[in-house]
C-alpha cells in the first residue's frame, strides 16, 4: 500500500478537514461550535440514507433517477395516512415503505424483463410518481402527524445529535458489510463491472439488478419516512432537491476509501463534506443559490476525478506491460 | 514440390499496362515489441488489376492494410508510391482518402438503424456546408448511382433490414463513390476489400464479384484479402502470399493451382512437433451435439469423449468459433440438442447457469469483456463462482485469499499475489487465473475459445500441459481455435468447419498443422478435397 494509494484513498477526508479548518478560522464563533456540528450531522442524515440506497443500483450498473420522487411519495403517504386519516404510525410507515418498494420493483421489472435502459425507465417513473404525489396531496403541504415520529427522528438526541444521524450511520454499516463481506456484495459488484463475465459465470444477473433497484426504492422510502419525521409533515415538491446531491455524493464517495467503487464510507464522507461546505458558506452569508453551485460543481468534479483515477490506473498498466 | 513461381511476378493481364502502378510499396517492415509482423515486404498493384493478398492468421495481412490506412507506423526505410508519386510514410490518419484509397472491412462499417441513403452519404453530409438537405434530390441521385453499378436498392430502406449481400454491395459502392470524389478525373484509386465475403451466400458472392469487375473496369484497382481460395482464384489477376511477415511469393493467379496456393500459404517447414493423436477416441461419449444451428452453423452433429481434447476449426466465417458459446447458452441458439452428463438439454433454452449446473465450463476468447473484470483483484476474479464455500453471509476473507494463493501456486501464476489487480498480470498469467477459476468448479466438459491468444510461448506450453493433464483425469475438452499449430499440439481429433457445417474430421496422423490448415482452406470452398499425399516433414 504505497503512499500514493493512501493519498488517493483519504484525499476526500483531507479535503473535508481542510474545509472544516477554513470555516473554523473564518467563522470561529458560529461554525466551530458543538451546536453547529450537531446540527450538520443531524440535518443531512436524510441525504445520507438516500445516497446509500442509490449506491445499490449504481453498483450493479443501473441508474435510479426516481429516488427523489419516491422520497416525496413515501413522506406524503405517511403524512396522509397518519396525519389526515388517523392511521397509527406503524401501519402508516409500513404503507409508505411498501409504496417505495413497489416503485423499485416496477423499475426493476422494466429494466430486467423488458430490457429497457434504467436511465430512461427511472426518469419516466420518477416523473410519474412526482405527478402521483401532487395528485394525492392536492398540491398542498400535509401536516398534523403524530409527534411521536418526530420524537424518534430528530427530537431525541444521543450526545446532542438527533437520532436520525444514527439511523443513517447504522445503514452505512449495513451496506458496508453487505458490499464488502458477503458473497451477495461481490456478485452485485461483478454484475455492474462485468455484466458479460457475471452472466457467463452463472450469476443471476437479472434478479440481482432487479433487487438492487427494489432496494434503492425501499431505502428511498425509508429516507422519506425520516424526512417526514424531520419536518413534521410532507410537501409535494421539496423532495426533488435531494436528487442531485445524492448523485454527487455517491460519485464523490466512489473516489474515496475504496477508489473506483461505490462504497458506504466514501458516500458517508462525501455527504458530510458537501454539507459542511454548504453550511460554512451559508454562515459566511452567501446566498442560498450557492447550494446549487456547490452540488452541481461537485458532481462534475467527482466524475472527472474518478475518470482521472481510472485513466491513471490504465496508464500504469500500459507502462508495466 | 513447389514450382518456381515466386521469381518473376507476372504482369497483370488487364488493360492499360503502360500506366504506373497504383500502389508500389517497398521495404515495408513493422515490429511489435521484439516480433516482426512485417519484414521487408514489397507489394505492387498494377493499374486495373485485382490483386489477392493471402496468408494465414498472423502472417501480416492486416498489419499491411493498417499501414496503408495510416493506423500503424512502419519502421523507417519503407517506400510508398501512389500512381507513380512518392508518398511519405507514415501516412497521417485519413490521408489515404486524398490518395484515392478506400477500405471495406469485414464489418462493413455501416450504421444499421440508418437508411441506405444516410449511410451512402454519411461522409458528404457531415462535411457539407449547405444547411438544407434536399432529400428527394439525394434519393434520386442515390438511385442513379446504384443503377450505374447495375443494381437496385431502395434508398429509404433501413440497412438492418437489407440482406447481407446488399449490405456488402452498399459498403463497396459507398467506398468507391467516396474515392471517385477524392480523385481527379483521369486518376485511379485502390479499393481494399478485407474479407468482404465471409458472411455471404454463394450467389451473393457472384453479385459482389460482378460489382468488383465493374469497379476495376472503370475506377480502381482492387486489393482483395480473403481466406477463400476458390474466390481468390476466380476474381484475382495476381496474388501475393504472406508468410510469417514476409512475401513468400507473388504469382499470376492463372498459373497456380489451388494445391500450390495452399502450399504457399501454409508452407511445410513449420510442421510442429506434437503428440500422437489416437486413430479413434477411446473413452465413452460424454458430450453429444445434434442438429446445432446458430448464426452461421447449421445442422452440426458431433460427439466428444471422456478424456478427449477435440479441436474445432475453420476459416473466419465458417462458424466453428460460435459453437462453444452456443453449447454454453452464452449466445442465442436457433435449434439443437445437447446431451451431457446423461441428460438432454434443448439448446435454445440453454443458459450459462444451466450449463454450469450440467458441469460445463467456458473460457471465452475475449478475456477483457467476457472473462474478467480487470480492475478487480485476482482473488475477486478467481473465486467468483465458489464464494458459497466461504460462508456467503460473512465471507472468510483470509481463507479466501489463502486458497487463492494456493491456486496461484498450483497454476504457476506470477506474481503470487492474490490482491494484485487482474489486469496487471501478463496475458499468460491472466489465462492461467481463468483456468484456475473454472477448474475449481470441477467441470466434466471444458469449452475453450482461442485459449492461448495473447499468451507468450512459455505460458502457452504450460497451458497445453495443464489441459492435457485435465484430459488425462477424464474431463472432456473442446477447443475452438484458428491457431492450427496449437490444435496440432493439443488435440486428439479436429473437426474442420466450412460454410457452417463440419466438412472434415481429422484423426490420428492427420492431426498436424499443415493438414489442418490445408483442410480449413479447402473446406471453405465446399468443393472436392485436395488430397496431397505427401508425407509430413
Amino acid at each position: 500500500m504505497s503512499a500514493k494509494v493512501a493519498v488517493q484513498r483519504y484525499a476526500l477526508v483531507g479535503a473535508w478537514i481542510a474545509v472544516i479548518i477554513l470555516f473554523s478560522i473564518l467563522r470561529p464563533d458560529t461554525f466551530a461550535t458543538t451546536a453547529n456540528v450537531q446540527n450538520i450531522l443531524g440535518s443531512q442524515a436524510v441525504l445520507l440514507v438516500l445516497t446509500l440506497g442509490l449506491m445499490l443500483p449504481l453498483t450493479t450498473g443501473d441508474f435510479d433517477l426516481s429516488i427523489a420522487s419516491v422520497l416525496s411519495l413515501s413522506a406524503m403517504v405517511l403524512a396522509l395516512l397518519n396525519g389526515e386519516n388517523g392511521w397509527p404510525l406503524v401501519p402508516a410507515i409500513a404503507a409508505a415503505l411498501a409504496a417505495g418498494l413497489a416503485v423499485g420493483l416496477f423499475n426493476g421489472a422494466c429494466v430486467v424483463l423488458l430490457g429497457l435502459d434504467s436511465f430512461i425507465v427511472t426518469l419516466g417513473s420518477g416523473t410519474f410518481v412526482a405527478g402521483v404525489v401532487t395528485w394525492i396531496s392536492d398540491s398542498r403541504t400535509v401536516t398534523g402527524m403524530s409527534p411521536q415520529l418526530s420524537e424518534w427522528v430528530i427530537n431525541n438526541r444521543l450526545f446532542g445529535v438527533s437520532l436520525v444521524f444514527y439511523y443513517g450511520l447504522a445503514l452505512a454499516i449495513v451496506l458496508w458489510y453487505v458490499l464488502t463481506f458477503t458473497a451477495l456484495g461481490r456478485r452485485l459488484l461483478f454484475v455492474g463491472r462485468g455484466r458479460s463475465v457475471a452472466r457467463l459465470s452463472g450469476l443471476r444477473v437479472g434478479p440481482l439488478r432487479w433487487s438492487a433497484l427494489a432496494g434503492s426504492g425501499l431505502i428511498a422510502a425509508l429516507a422519506g419516512v425520516l424526512y417526514a419525521g424531520s419536518t413534521g409533515g410532507a410537501d409535494p415538491t421539496s423532495g426533488a432537491s435531494f436528487l442531485l446531491p445524492a448523485f454527487a455524493a455517491a460519485y464523490l464517495g466512489a473516489t474515496a476509501v475504496t477508489p473506483g467503487r461505490f462504497n458506504a464510507w466514501g458516500a458517508f464522507i462525501a455527504v458530510y463534506f458537501l454539507v459542511t461546505g454548504i453550511t460554512g458558506l451559508q454562515l459566511l452569508g452567501v446566498d442560498s443559490f450557492v447550494q446549487q453551485l456547490f452540488y452541481g460543481g461537485a458532481l462534475i468534479l467527482a466524475v472527472a476525478l474518478s475518470q482521472i483515477v481510472r485513466r491513471r490506473a490504465a496508464g500504469r498498466e500500459a507502462v508495466a506491460a | 514440390m513447389t514450382p518456381e513461381l515466386h521469381t518473376t511476378p507476372a504482369a497483370p493481364s488487364g488493360a492499360a499496362g503502360a500506366a504506373a502502378p497504383v500502389i508500389s510499396l517497398r521495404h515495408l517492415s513493422k515490429r511489435f515489441g521484439g516480433a516482426a509482423a512485417l519484414d521487408d515486404v514489397a507489394l505492387t498493384i498494377e493499374h486495373g488489376e485485382v490483386h489477392g493478398l493471402l496468408g494465414e492468421n498472423g502472417s501480416g495481412k492486416s498489419t499491411l492494410i493498417k499501414v496503408l490506412a495510416g493506423y500503424h507506423v512502419p519502421e523507417p526505410g519503407a517506400e510508398l508510391e501512389v500512381n507513380g508519386q512518392p508518398v511519405r510514410l507514415p501516412l497521417a490518419p485519413n490521408r489515404f482518402r486524398e490518395l484515392g484509397l478506400a477500405f471495406v472491412h469485414q464489418d462493413l462499417g455501416l450504421i444499421g438503424d440508418l437508411t441506405v441513403l444516410e449511410n451512402l452519404r454519411v461522409g458528404e453530409l457531415s462535411s457539407s456546408r449547405s444547411l438544407h438537405i434536399r432529400w428527394s434530390r439525394e434519393r434520386r441521385a442515390a438511385r442513379e448511382t446504384f443503377a450505374r453499378y447495375g443494381f437496385d436498392l431502395d434508398p429509404s430502406a433501413l440497412v438492418n433490414e437489407l440482406p447481407e449481400t446488399d449490405r456488402a454491395l452498399l459498403a463497396i459502392v459507398r467506398a468507391v463513390e467516396e474515392m471517385r470524389a477524392a480523385l481527379a478525373h483521369d486518376q485511379r484509386g485502390l479499393l481494399v476489400l478485407d474479407e468482404p465475403t465471409v458472411f455471404l451466400p454463394r450467389e451473393g458472392v457472384q453479385r459482389l464479384f460482378s460489382l468488383v469487375r465493374d469497379v476495376v473496369a472503370r475506377d480502381a484497382s482492387v486489393l482483395f484479402v480473403s481466406h477463400d481460395l476458390d474466390e481468390v482464384r476466380e476474381i484475382t489477376d495476381r496474388v501475393t502470399v504472406l508468410r510469417d511477415g514476409r512475401v513468400h511469393a507473388t504469382v499470376a493467379t492463372r498459373e497456380a493451382t489451388e494445391a500450390q496456393l495452399v502450399e504457399m500459404i501454409i508452407g511445410r517447414s513449420l510442421a510442429a512437433h506434437h503428440h500422437t493423436a489416437p486413430e479413434r477416441p477411446a473413452g465413452e461419449v460424454t458430450l453429444s451435439v445434434r442438429h446445432l444451428g446458430g448464426r452461421t452453423v447449421h445442422e452440426v452433429d458431433f460427439d466428444a469423449h471422456r478424456g478427449e481434447i477435440l479441436g474445432l476449426t475453420g476459416i473466419i466465417g465458417s462458424g466453428f468459433d460460435e459453437v462453444p458459446y452456443l453449447l454454453f447458452g452464452a449466445r442465442p441458439c436457433q435449434v439443437g440438442e445437447l446431451r451431457v452428463g446423461g441428460r438432454s438439454h434443448a439448446l435454445p433454452l440453454m443458459t450459462p447457469r444451466a450449463a454450469l449446473k450440467a458441469r460445463m465450463a467456458l473460457i471465452p476468447a475475449d478475456r477483457q469483456v467476457d472473462g474478467s473484470v480487470g480492475a478487480l483483484s485476482v482473488t475477486d476474479n478467481a473465486m467468483l463462482q465458489v464464494l458459497d464455500r466461504y460462508r456467503p453471509a460473512a465471507l472468510r476473507l483470509r481463507r479466501l485469499r489463502a486458497d487463492t494463493r494456493e491456486l496461484l501456486e498450483r497454476f504457476d501464476v506470477r506474481p503470487r499475489d492474490p490482491q494484485a489487480q487482474y489486469e496487471s498480470l501478463s496475458g499468460g498469467n491472466q489465462q492461467k487465473v481463468l483456468l484456475a477459476k473454472w477448474l475449481q468448479t470441477r467441470p466434466e466438459v471444458l469449452l475453450l475459445h482461442e485459449p492461448t491468444q495473447g499468451v507468450d510461448i512459455g505460458a502457452r506450453e504450460q497451458i497445453f500441459n495443464l489441459l492435457r493433464s485435465e484430459a488425462d483425469r477424464g474431463i472432456t475438452i473442446v477447443v475452438a481455435s484458428s491457431d492450427h499449430e496449437q490444435l496440432a499440439a493439443l488435440c486428439d481429433r479436429v473437426l474442420v468447419f466450412g460454410r457452417g457445417r463440419i466438412a472434415r474430421e481429422l484423426t490420428g496422423g492427420d492431426v498436424t498443422k499443415s493438414r489442418i490448415a490445408e483442410q480449413a482452406l479447402n473446406s471453405s470452398a465446399g468443393t472436392a478435397s485436395i488430397t496431397t499425399e505427401e508425407p509430413e516433414v
